[in-house]
C-alpha cells in the first residue's frame, strides 16, 4: 500500500445492525479515496448480497456494470444504479464476512465520477459469488458523502466495519 | 415499533451517530428490496434458460457422435 495512504475514518456496526452506512463531511485534501468493507446483511434466506452505493444522497445520473462469477457460471449485468458485489448475507456460513473494496479516482474532479471495486462473499460453499464492479456517476460534483446499503435484506449486522482512506498522488 | 436506524460517520467532526429512518426512507428501502428482488428473478430465470440451452445442445452433439471430450473443446 501506498505511504500516501491516509485512514480517514473508520467505523463498526452495533448491537442493533444498521440499514446503512454512510460517511459525510468527506475531506477535500486528498486525490483519491478507498474503502474498505467487512459486511454481512441480514437477508436470512441468501449466501449474498450486493453493496447499493450512493453519492452526495444522490439516486440518479448512475450506471453499473458487474462480470461475476457464482460458483458453476462466469456471468455479467448492468443496471442505471451503483453497487458493489457481493459480501455475505445471513444465509451464508455462520460469523463470516465478505470482503469488499470501492476505488474512487479523482473524487473532487468537475468531470463525471468513476468507482471500481470487487466484492466476495466468503461463504464456505459452492453457491457463492466473486464479483468485479464498474460504477459511473454521471455528476460533476466532488463527492462529500458515501452511503453503503445492502440490496438484499434490510440492513448490516453487527460487526460489519467500513474504513474510508484518502490517498494523494503526491 | 420504531424505524430502522441509519449509521452516519461525520469525517470532519469523527461523531458517529444512528439515527432512526424517516417514513419516506422507509418506504424507499422496501421499493429498493422489491426492484431488487424482481432483478434477481429475472437474472436467475435466464441463467436457468441458458444452461438448459447449453445442456440441450450438447445432448445434441453427443447424439452426432462426439465424445465429452470434443464437446467440451467448443466451449
Amino acid at each position: 500500500m501506498a505511504t500516501t495512504y491516509t485512514l480517514i475514518d473508520k467505523t463498526e456496526v452495533g448491537s442493533g445492525g444498521t440499514s446503512s452506512i454512510t460517511f459525510t463531511s468527506i475531506p477535500t485534501t486528498y486525490t483519491d479515496l478507498l474503502v474498505k468493507l467487512s459486511l454481512r446483511g441480514n437477508d436470512n434466506s441468501r449466501v449474498a448480497t450486493w453493496i447499493n452505493i450512493t453519492f452526495n444522497g444522490s439516486s440518479s445520473n448512475r450506471s453499473w456494470k458487474r462480470v461475476y462469477g457464482t460458483g458453476s457460471a462466469a456471468l455479467s449485468e448492468s443496471d442505471t444504479t451503483m453497487r458493489l458485489g457481493s459480501v455475505n448475507a445471513n444465509a451464508s456460513t455462520s460469523n463470516t464476512f465478505g470482503n469488499a473494496e470501492l476505488y474512487i479516482p479523482n473524487y473532487l474532479s468537475s468531470n463525471y465520477k468513476s468507482a471500481s471495486g470487487d466484492g466476495v462473499a466468503e461463504t464456505n460453499a459452492t453457491a457463492t459469488q466473486l464479483d468485479l464492479n464498474a460504477n459511473l456517476w454521471s455528476n460533476t460534483a466532488a463527492i462529500n458523502e458515501i452511503t453503503f446499503a445492502p440490496g438484499d435484506g434490510t440492513g448490516w449486522l453487527q460487526y460489519s466495519s467500513a474504513y474510508l482512506y484518502g490517498i494523494k498522488n503526491s | 415499533m420504531p424505524n430502522p436506524t441509519k449509521l452516519i460517520i461525520n469525517c470532519e467532526t469523527k461523531e458517529q451517530i444512528e439515527v432512526e429512518l424517516t417514513d419516506e426512507e422507509v418506504a424507499q428501502l422496501e421499493a429498493d428490496r422489491a426492484k431488487a428482488e424482481a432483478e434477481r428473478a429475472e437474472r436467475e430465470a435466464a441463467e436457468a434458460a441458458t444452461a438448459e440451452a447449453k445442456a440441450s445442445a450438447q445432448a445434441k452433439l453427443a447424439k452426432l457422435g462426439l465424445t465429452p471430450e470434443e464437446i467440451s473443446a467448443l466451449y
